[in-house]
């Protein structure tokens, strides 16, 4: 764990040669201060952190994180310091070292080996206040064994956040982490996973309500044959700013990862960031890897930024590629449901319906894809699309 | 009886060399239950006259008058056009992601009848209306227009232009791209709408031989904009022997 350099980084803006030299530690002295000079906090509102870039903040409490079970899942707050935590991944910026250092507690949701779970297991936050809070939940699915966990953040606070993903081999395991804040929220979700031998996670990120956003899902494919499928779908109008990172790390052989983030912007101040990062180490052969990027921008002064990087270290993969577009209302789509008499309302509507769900029909859970048709449904009444 | 009227139309497009005339006083009337071709060379402003009819925004129409049952077209949103009854097959159909063309064909005929459709009829009047155009069942769960060949794209057209039951249905090169096989289903359900119906039909084409499966009463020649000759079906035939290039050689 030693941070070697990261001094340097401080007052100028170095771009790191590759992903995997950013440092990690759960120290929150090795990291620099938070600045936009610095390409990780790059885009962010700084006025808009509301405490979490102080070292020490407070803890979410028991009561304000309820939990519904399902099967043979089991929840516990354990200690932070017990070996497991830290096994998925360890902080690789300031304000998740943060959370790991103010988070004594942490929840942990274990998936006994070979148990399939039909029902989808709820965790959900919900604060009512804007002390900053830090919250460490850590998530096990044992071999061969299959669930589905929905995190849900919702009321007015402002939160930093690990969550630690660990999959045994032939683990699969459907992960929905929804961000529904009330205005005046803050949030920095860091998200790590390690997918063992042949698992399969699906991980999908609903952003759609929040003053500030951010939320970097990792993962470190690092044992042979394991698949994730990271899914991304945010609505953001004028109060919000959300920002999506997400980092695949391909080290092991044979593995498949596919990414595919998209949002719709409504509203003058609506700004999204979406920075992809994939990295195909000389060590990764057969990878097969996509990462994709698409935002629609419903009306002027809404912004998205959006940024794939591909590394490739060994040309012996399957394919890797990535895709990133942001574009208007296609004139020519609307012209053509208009002119079978469907009104201009209905038509904007259908295109954005019809632009979200590509990502929305993948999250499966038909209660999480209900509460997003209904959110999108609202959002755009809320615009007068 | 249904009247569409174009009087004297003149319609200009925004280029990047800025704007050019394309129609240049086009006077047309096509009542129900007739149907007329009109043929030309490319660029004679066949497409620009369908497209100016239904209302896109990047044809301008700077002079003449389009009236339906003497109501003022021009004066229409594109989706009130659909509404008053007028249809446009597109030559190009644009691709609507994420869009089931079930869920598309219930929203636009909801829309145009200001309710939506009674759900046991409407399915059962959509799988007749796809047996008789031989389109595949699950044809419906795929997204509008998307990865469709040519050939579906332009069944899906006419399929909306026999459940949607317009007035007037302007075909923009339907034929276009199609093998014989498929433009004879095609042109079935253009001649069964005509039937049920009583619609009338602007046929757009460059080429006669569609015409041998949609008769039409009347044939319009256009050239550079305007209607250079008119006359009726065998117009067409003499057009199969001869060509264009006697209308080109008089306007140069």
């Amino acid at each position: 764990m030693a941070q070697h350099g990261i001094k340097a980084h401080e007052h100028k803006l170095v771009p790191l040669q590759t992903r995997s030299e950013r440092p990690r530690s759960t120290s929150i002295s090795d990291f620099a201060e938070l600045s936009n000079r610095q390409e990780i906090w790059r885009y962010l509102p700084m006025d808009r952190l509301q405490g979490l870039d102080a070292e020490v903040i407070g803890e979410v409490s028991r009561d304000e994180l309820s939990i519904t079970l399902a099967g043979t899942v089991t929840a516990s707050w354990i200690d932070s310091s017990e070996p497991i935590v830290g096994t998925a991944g360890l902080p690789e910026d300031r304000i998740s070292a943060i959370a790991w250092t103010n988070a004594s507690k942490t929840l942990l949701v274990e998936v006994p080996a070979d148990q399939e779970i039909a029902e989808p297991v709820f965790l959900t936050l919900k604060l009512e206040e804007l002390a900053a809070k830090a919250l460490h939940i850590f998530v096990k699915v044992g071999a061969n064994a299959k669930a589905t966990i929905v995190l849900d953040h919702i009321g007015q606070g402002s939160l930093a956040e690990n969550v630690e993903i660990l999959l045994d081999p032939g683990a699969k395991l459907d992960f929905v982490s929804i961000q529904d804040w009330d205005n005046g929220s803050s949030h920095v979700s860091n998200q790590l996973t390690r997918l063992g031998k042949d698992s399969v996670l699906k991980h999908v990120v609903v952003s759609l309500g929040g003053d500030l956003v951010r939320v970097t899902p990792s993962v470190a494919l690092d044992s042979p044959g394991a698949e994730i499928q990271m899914y991304g779908v945010y609505l953001a109008d004028s109060k919000n700013y959300f920002e999506h990172r997400p980092y695949v790390d391909h080290i092991a052989e044979n593995c498949v990862s596919n990414v595919a983030y998209k949002g719709a912007l409504q509203g003058a101040g609506a700004h999204t960031v979406w920075v992809g990062d994939v990295l195909i180490r000389e060590t990764a052969i057969g990878t097969n890897s996509y990462e994709l990027n698409r935002n629609l921008l419903l009306t002027d002064g809404a912004r998205a930024d959006s940024v794939p990087n591909l590394e490739i270290e060994t040309g012996k993969i399957e394919g890797a590629g990535h895709a990133s577009a942001s574009g208007r209302f296609d004139d020519e789509q609307l012209f053509y449901l208009m002119a079978r008499g469907i009104g201009d309302t209905e038509a904007k509507r259908l295109v954005v319906r019809g632009f979200l769900n590509e990502v929305v029909q993948k999250v499966g859970i038909s209660q999480v894809e209900d509460r997003l048709i209904a959110s999108i449904e609202q959002g755009l009444e809320k615009a007068g699309v | 009886m249904t009247t569409l009227e174009i009087k004297n139309l003149h319609v200009s497009v925004d280029t990047d060399q800025g704007k050019k005339q394309i129609l240049r006083g086009v006077d047309l009337v096509v009542k129900s239950g007739e149907t007329h071709a009109i043929m030309g060379p490319n660029g004679s402003g066949k497409s620009t006259l369908a497209y100016s009819i239904a209302g896109h925004p990047k044809y301008e129409v700077t002079e003449g008058e389009i009236l339906l049952d003497g109501q003022n077209v021009l004066e229409m949103a594109v989706d009130e056009r659909a509404k008053a009854g007028l249809f446009l097959a597109m030559q190009y159909p644009v691709e609507v992601p994420g869009v089931s063309v079930s869920n598309f064909l219930r929203t636009a005929k909801t829309a145009l009848d200001g309710e939506a459709p009674k759900l046991r009829e409407w399915i059962g009047d959509l799988k007749h209306a796809m047996k008789n155009l031989r389109m595949d069942p699950d044809f419906t769960e795929r997204n509008v227009n998307e990865g469709f060949s040519g050939g579906e794209k332009k069944r899906h057209e006419i399929l909306q232009l026999e459940l949607l039951k317009p007035k007037i249905a302007i075909l923009d090169e339907t034929d276009s791209g199609l093998d014989v096989d498929a433009l004879k289903v095609v042109s079935e359900g253009v001649n069964r709408a005509k039937e049920e119906t009583g619609i009338g039909v602007l046929l757009i084409t460059h080429y006669t031989r569609i015409l041998r499966y949609i008769e039409p009463d009347f044939v319009h020649v256009f050239v550079a904009g305007k209607v250079a000759e008119q006359g009726g079906p065998e117009l067409a035939e003499r057009l199969e022997a001869e060509g264009y290039d006697r209308y080109l050689k008089t306007e140069a």
